[in-house]
């Protein structure tokens, strides 16, 4: 579904602040794929995220989707086919629309044939309707209320729906939950499980949760300084626990995995 | 006091359409557009131009589309050439100015003696009786203020909305900035173009400085309106406008007529109120904490 052919992207060439954030980086995802991926700050996982988004450009390499030659194709492009989430719930969904104004924009633009100047209508109604419910936030019954109202973990729970509304050919989750209270986090990931699960979305994670890195998806990637040092994947991957990934990371990288959130969230 | 109100109600709706389009620049994309002043004079200058020409009705079409072509530049400006929006809309306003003296024939006024405007048309058929020009402005502004409320409602709409709301949201959501705000803009500029010809034909004149400072008195509208009706719907702003340039042309004639203070005052006063109406929020937060220090530092001293 997704294949990254040695990207590479370089910050700032020629200056004393060059950095090399993407080395030859390949990455194939098959349909309905789950890879987590975990590593330090400026392991490059977000500047993965950001060159397969279109944020950035890659300066080397080649980006495909499901056949389709992503590389040098604008942001907003890219995103009829990514669904995409961040770590600020804020980011996501526009704060004096409506939670149906939310829904609609998301559904309308990803959804095939529909004219600009297309509404949404009654049936669509029923539909959003019905997907709130299942998030178990008590959503539906405020969908003409602006979604500035609504807490991190609400909003963050809505662009999730809202990246999945339409089935995205791949969800890209950059620490989608960091920014939340545990339990809230707790419930944002069980919902995303589920509906990534139930759709069989080909979905990349970043996460710096260790044991959610494990127990979600069926792959795991660590990244490590602009490369991939580490793909976890079937049996192996079912045996790794976290102190024994966390010693993994350490030879792999002559390096301890410096992070304390990593180690509060294990 | 009866020529107070007519004049007020025709007024208020042959103006309605600027505080629209700031509704829609300013209010919904967040962009102060100062594109404002220099298009209302090019709509005037390109609709009394073609009205000359025997082609009353024409004008409108033709002076919106010179509209949107302003608000084009100015948006091309600011999304593709990284001028800031706020400058964009005074260079584009700065070379309206040629452009404006250009339509009107190389002069800086023109009249319309003795040639049809869509009011003199209206009249001659009978419909709306004395009350035609009001007639013609509100069912102009009115039919405006509903195609727009649906199209806030469609795809496009919502793009443009969320466009002015989370830019973030709306990079990473298959909508292209650029185009949604060049799409804006060019709306927005083609309502305060209509205004500009509708006023022109009903003033039967046109000059190449009536267009000064409307861009604050749109504001005034557009504030007016919504401290009127709120602004929690995109329904009550649209209506908000309308209200808000009814309420402004009504202090206007009022001031005209009874010279309560001189009407060489009006535009400071507009500018005032326009200035308090936008700083209040943050003069509000201010004087709030103010007032907390003044309380914390009460009870502190009651402690002692």
């Amino acid at each position: 579904m997704l294949d990254v052919n040695n990207v590479s992207l370089t910050f700032n060439p020629g200056t004393v602040n060059e950095k090399s954030a993407l080395k030859n980086v390949s990455l194939h995802l098959a349909p309905g794929d789950f890879v987590t991926i975990i590593g330090s700050n400026g392991a490059g996982k977000s500047t993965l995220f950001n060159v397969i988004g279109g944020t950035y450009f890659a300066d080397g390499g080649k980006v495909i989707l499901d056949g389709r030659d992503l590389t040098f194709l604008p942001e907003y492009k890219r995103a009829k086919h990514i669904g995409r989430m961040f770590q600020d719930p804020l980011k996501g969904t526009a704060p004096h629309l409506t939670i149906e104004e939310n829904l609609a924009l998301a559904y309308l633009r990803a959804s095939e044939k529909t004219s600009p100047l297309s509404r949404v209508n009654k049936k669509d109604r029923a539909r959003f309707r019905e997907q709130l419910a299942q998030l178990g936030l008590g959503l539906e019954d405020r969908m003409h209320q602006p979604v500035g109202l609504l807490s991190g973990g609400q909003r963050q729970a809505l662009t999730l729906l809202m990246a999945t509304v339409v089935t995205p050919k791949l969800l890209m989750l950059d620490e989608h939950t960091a920014a939340l209270d545990p339990a809230t986090a707790e419930k944002v990931l069980a919902l995303t499980k589920e509906i990534v699960g139930k759709n069989g979305i080909t979905c990349l994670m970043v996460t710096h949760n260790i044991s959610s890195a494990l127990s979600m998806g069926n792959r795991t990637v660590m990244m490590n300084d602009g490369e991939i040092v580490l793909e976890l994947s079937g049996a192996k991957r079912a045996e790794m626990t976290v102190p024994s990934l966390m010693e993994l990371f350490k030879e792999k990288t002559a390096k301890t995995l410096d992070n304390d959130r990593m180690l509060l969230e294990s | 006091m009866f020529l107070i109100i007519q004049t007020a109600l025709e007024l208020g709706f042959l103006y309605a359409p600027v505080a629209m389009a700031l509704f829609l620049s300013y209010r919904i994309l967040d962009i102060a557009d100062l594109t404002t002043d220099g298009c209302f004079v090019l709509g005037g200058a390109v609709g009394v131009t073609v009205c000359a020409a025997g082609h009353p009705v024409l004008a409108f079409p033709l002076a919106m589309l010179a509209g949107a072509a302003a608000g084009f530049v100015t948006a091309l400006l600011q999304t593709r050439l990284g001028v800031p929006s706020i400058l964009a809309g005074i260079v584009t306003n700065t070379g309206l100015y040629t452009i404006n003296l250009m339509a009107m024939g190389r002069s800086s006024n023109k009249s319309l003696l003795g040639t049809d405007t869509v009011f003199t048309l209206l009249k001659a058929t009978g419909i709306g009786g004395e009350w035609y020009e009001l007639l013609l402005a509100a069912a102009v502004t009115v039919t405006a203020g509903v195609l727009l409320y649906f199209f806030l409602g469609t795809r496009l709409g919502l793009s443009i909305r969320a466009t002015g709301d989370n830019r973030d949201m709306v990079r990473a959501s298959s909508v292209n900035p650029t185009y949604t705000i060049t799409l804006g803009l060019c709306i927005a500029n083609a309502l305060t173009a209509m205004s500009g010809v509708m006023v022109g034909q009903y003033q039967k004149t046109v000059d190449i400085n009536s267009g000064t400072g409307i861009v604050v008195i749109g504001l005034a509208c557009l504030i007016i309106g919504e401290t009127v009706l709120g602004r929690r719907t995109m329904l009550k702003g649209i209506v908000a406008v309308m209200v808000g340039s009814v309420i402004y042309r009504f202090i206007y004639a009022i001031v005209f007529y009874t010279k309560v203070v001189s009407v060489d005052f009006l535009k400071l006063i507009t500018a005032v109120v326009v200035g308090l109406a936008i700083a209040a929020p943050t003069v509000k937060k201010w004087l709030a904490f103010q007032n907390r220090k003044r309380t914390a530092r009460r009870e502190a001293g009651k402690n002692a």
